[in-house]
């Protein structure tokens, strides 16, 4: 199986607060990575320097054999022009914590915006995929609706939509159920799983431990700014060879 | 109507049928309203007669100078001055309000020059100054100064320059507005800089722009009377020419004054409009 997402030594400061101190991470093609760990470990900042929104300041990140954010000339890494990175991240979905749907325009509107202004769409293909897309998140009778008058959760899932819309190699979710109710969380995860399930890559930060036990192929915890330790969900969850990971789970379950 | 009315309604509305010993609700007497109601209209009946009645309005001059060609050519110079500067005022604006926001520091202090240049010279005295930059500098590109800066360029310089300053300062208001959150969603998609600009940032950026913008498109026509200093004839200086010759000057003041409150009733019903378009999505609007 090849390696979709390879990031090696990863360091990153905000001022003089190292939230990365040197990640190491693969993620094959197909499967699905949970990241967990408490706030402030640097899982949220990891995931958002996949698609270059966060700036590594040493290590290297690549997606499909691709370097993002960056150009290798001998040993030096040269940073890319904008143009170049906002072609890179139309590869890589991402899912927000708190949705960041356009509130001015419709659910369909925000699903078709990036065919058809990166891709150049005609408007009516956009707009075909982007229903079959709606319809596929549970969501084709509310194609016409702004975010304002949706759920969070069926916000959630628009927002899944579009970032589904570019049809892209990698998704990244960012806490994608931490700012709903909790009866509105299952529809959410619902529709992630349903995504895990057709094959979809992906790296999913969350809290949601029974979704990370029933979807994750990989769960890495992560602590002040390591991965502390990673492997499949049982071994990971069940028998953590880690005290910082057990006194972790003691909390959340 | 609101919401509330359907679920209380609703809520009360089914199986159990209504005691006929449940008290009646009586909303609180609102007295004050009523009092205040009546002082109000008695004020406002006493201005009027005074106005009506006090043979010094003239009121039969202001209806003959209300629509003569004089006036009625300085208010179509209002109207067009306003125009004109409204739209390169915030042009420039834009653009200063971009530059201020921009990563490139370079760009920044230039904005942030020119808004503290241009806010701190009142334009009283930044269009005399323009009106005698001849004096500075006689001649530009082999042409003769005063030649190329006559009264109405002038006016348009002055005023143009004078807004942009205020105009930067309300479109990076409602730029900083829009939530950062929506242009990482943007770039996350790999919306291109200006598409960004375009389809996300602006158009929700313009419901914090509309209301203040509004107002200096009301304070910009008053404003333009400030150009009867340089001789160019607008509304304003076409009354002042008028009661230089017949010393008619209240009813003239008058006719400005009409004409002025027109025009800013007319505005204000157009931002009203501007608004409930830009309010789309939103909450209110639904």
């Amino acid at each position: 199986m090849s390696v979709m997402v390879d990031i090696k030594s990863v360091h990153k400061s905000f001022g003089s607060t190292e939230v990365l101190k040197g990640i190491d991470l693969q993620v094959r093609t197909g499967q699905v990575t949970v990241l967990l760990g408490p706030s402030g470990s640097g899982k949220s900042t990891l995931l958002r320097t996949v698609n270059h929104l966060e700036k590594v300041d040493r290590g290297a990140i690549s997606v499909d054999g691709t370097l993002i954010g960056y150009r290798r000339s001998g040993d030096r890494l040269h940073e890319l022009p904008e143009r170049e990175v906002l072609k890179q991240r139309t590869q890589i979905g991402f899912v927000f914590q708190n949705f960041n749907l356009f509130p001015h325009l419709t659910a369909l509107e925000n699903v078709v915006e990036a065919p058809v202004s990166v891709r150049g769409l005609p408007r009516a293909e956009a707009e075909a995929a982007g229903r079959r897309l709606l319809q596929r998140v549970g969501l084709a009778d509310k194609a016409d609706a702004y975010p304002a008058q949706l759920s969070g959760g069926q916000q959630q899932r628009v927002a899944i939509a579009r970032a589904l819309a570019l049809e892209p190699k990698l998704l990244l979710f960012d806490e994608p159920t931490s700012a709903l109710d909790p009866e509105l969380v299952g529809e959410v995860l619902d529709v992630i799983k349903d995504l895990a399930r057709q094959g979809t890559t992906m790296i999913v930060v969350t809290h949601e431990i029974g979704f990370a036990r029933e979807v994750a192929d990989t769960v890495v915890f992560m602590d002040a700014g390591r991965i502390v330790e990673q492997g499949p969900p049982d071994a990971v969850l069940d028998r953590p060879r880690h005290e910082r990971t057990r006194a972790f789970l003691s909390k959340v379950v | 109507m609101s919401s509330s009315d359907i679920t209380l309604v609703k809520a009360t509305a089914p199986d159990t049928p209504e005691p006929s010993d449940v008290p009646r609700i009586v909303p609180q007497r609102r007295y004050g309203q009523w009092t205040a109601a009546a002082v109000v209209l008695v004020l406002l009946g006493l201005a009027l007669t005074s106005v009506v009645r006090n043979q010094a309005f003239q009121w039969g001059v202001v209806a003959d100078y209300f629509t003569s060609d004089s006036v009625l050519r300085g208010l179509w110079l209002t109207l067009w001055l306003t125009a004109v500067v409204m739209a390169l005022g915030f042009a420039l604006g834009t653009l200063l309000a971009v530059f201020r926001l921009s990563a490139n520091p370079v760009l920044r202090a230039v904005s942030w020059g020119y808004v503290w240049l241009f806010r701190s010279i009142p334009i009283l005295v930044q269009l005399l100054l323009w009106f005698n930059i001849g004096a500075l500098y006689p001649r530009v590109l082999g042409v003769q100064t005063v030649d190329l800066f006559g009264p109405v360029t002038v006016a348009i310089i002055g005023l143009t320059l004078h807004e942009a300053a205020y105009a930067a300062e309300v479109v990076r208001g409602g730029i900083l507005s829009v939530d950062r959150g929506q242009i990482e969603a943007a770039q996350a998609l790999g919306l291109s800089r200006w598409r960004r600009w375009r389809r996300i940032v602006l158009p929700q950026a313009m419901r914090s722009i509309v209301p203040p913008a509004g107002n200096m498109l009301i304070g910009t026509l008053k404003g333009t009377s400030i150009v009867s200093v340089i001789a160019v004839q607008d509304l304003l200086y076409s009354t002042q020419l008028i009661y230089h010759q017949t010393y008619q000057v209240i009813p003239l003041l008058m006719v400005a004054t009409l004409w002025y409150t027109v025009v800013t009733s007319v505005l204000s019903v157009g931002q009203h409009y501007v608004e409930r378009h830009y309010a789309r999505g939103s909450e209110s609007h639904r």
